[in-house]
């Protein structure tokens, strides 16, 4: 059975981890089950939804479908590391004052997507913003608000 | 929790082909978009992967010196619709590409994983269909170039040979050159959907006289093809509405699509002629 456990390292919000993962697991499952990372959010659990969005390597990648042994040597970001000594980053404050949040469950995903686009510095048109978020549902308040704080945030950069 | 007994995370190519050898019961994995969906849907049990996730040198895009374009096999679509060569040569590619998923799928997800999954609605393929795409298929002894429109076997199926992978994509200088093209996705959501009907259209006209015309369409057959009847006719026309509209109705005599709660037969059909109407349009340089 020793097949079924690998053992990976790799940086999580900063910070070194070494751990033995199960072969079968998803980033997802090790992220909220052993580091109990639970922003990190599991909804449709194939690729659909974006809930599960985590960034790699600063690219936004859906956490459901990726598994935990890629991840090695891999610096992952969560929604845990993006507020610094208490303060809400930039991203998370445009949301919070657009309204862009009602239940919550896709928030997550949608601001590490959003932060990853703030952290390449893109200047993007209003229907590439919309693109570039279409790969998260929101089944609460449509897509409005939400859009409007991830504009807000890439004008201000 | 995914079904896998083991997996094999080879670094480099020679390993990858090596390792498919002597082990060609695998089931290689790339991005995994597909793979792993499959996987959570019990398709697949107590799997063994070959993944290609650490393979290195596979996810670049080249000119060669004959002018030929390759594409790696594990190159993102995000990459793919970023990159300036494809851009500046083949930007039908770029298009077809961000028209899959959404971003955090073209992030991860691969051009040889979605020709070799062999899905019906693979977006690349009717762009790279028109595009006389040819693939690099390697094995531990050797390789061969097959092109993409004697890949397919049949839904979901491509003659790929035990222990081969797919490593590169080749488009050759004279299947871009002067050619303008179009593809037209069109789905029940304007993102994050798959395609009802794809339709690719590569033009090479001299005087508003067609050259070289292709046509290929995903989700109208049991695999993407190309629509050769209406490329036969289009050879020398000119191109004006009663021609472009010939053209379109031609489409059908090869596209078979099939009714399914995506679409009906009846609409898809529709689709199809409108679809390859206005692309032809839209290149003839109308709007």
């Amino acid at each position: 059975m020793e097949e079924l456990k690998k053992k990976i390292s790799f940086i999580v919000n900063g910070e070194q981890v070494s751990l033995e993962v199960d072969i079968r697991t998803s980033l997802l499952e090790v992220l909220r089950n052993e580091l109990h990372l639970t922003g990190v959010k599991q909804g449709c659990g194939v690729g659909e939804c974006g809930a599960c969005t985590v960034l790699i390597d600063g690219e936004p990648i859906d956490s459901c479908i990726y598994l935990a042994v890629w991840a090695d040597g891999k610096h992952i970001t969560t929604i845990e590391g993006l507020a610094k000594n208490g303060k809400l980053s930039k991203v998370q404050e445009a949301y919070v004052d657009e309204g862009a949040i009602q239940c919550g469950f896709c928030t997550p995903g949608l601001v590490l997507t959003t932060t990853a686009l703030v952290e390449k510095g893109e200047h993007l048109t209003d229907e590439e913003i919309k693109r570039e978020i279409s790969g998260h549902f929101c089944r609460c308040t449509g897509y409005q608000k939400i859009f409007a704080a991830v504009k807000k945030v890439l004008e201000n950069k | 929790m995914f079904d896998i007994k083991k997996i094999y995370e080879p670094t480099c190519l020679q390993e990858a082909l090596d390792i498919y050898q002597n082990n060609p019961q695998l089931k290689v994995i790339a991005g995994g978009t597909d793979v792993l969906i499959n996987l959570r849907h019990g398709k697949y049990e107590e799997v063994e992967l070959l993944s290609l996730q650490r393979v290195k040198g596979l996810d670049e895009i080249k000119m060669l010196d004959d002018g030929t374009i390759e594409i790696g096999a594990l190159t993102t679509f995000t990459k793919i619709f970023r990159n300036d060569l494809i851009n500046e040569h083949i930007p039908i590619l770029a298009e077809a590409a961000v028209s899959m998923g959404g971003p955090q799928i073209r992030n991860i997800a691969t051009i040889g994983g979605n020709i070799c999954n062999g899905a019906v609605s693979a977006d690349s393929a009717p762009a790279l269909l028109t595009l006389n795409a040819l693939l690099v298929l390697e094995t531990a002894m050797g390789s061969r170039t097959v092109p993409l429109t004697e890949f397919y076997a049949g839904p979901g199926k491509v003659k790929l040979q035990p222990s081969e992978i797919l490593t590169k994509i080749l488009i050759t200088k004279e299947n871009y050159t002067n050619f303008k093209g179009k593809y037209i996705k069109f789905s029940n959501r304007k993102a994050m959907d798959i395609a009802m009907i794809g339709v690719a259209v590569l033009l090479n006209t001299t005087d508003n006289r067609v050259n070289d015309l292709r046509i290929a369409l995903g989700v109208s057959a049991p695999t993407p093809i190309r629509c050769y009847e209406a490329e036969k006719v289009s050879i020398g026309l000119e191109l004006t509405e009663d021609n472009l509209k010939t053209i379109s109705e031609m489409t059908l005599l090869d596209a078979k699509p099939r009714d399914s709660w995506r679409g009906s037969k009846a609409y898809r059909e529709h689709l199809i002629k409108v679809l390859t109407y206005r692309a032809l349009r839209e290149l003839r340089g109308d709007n």
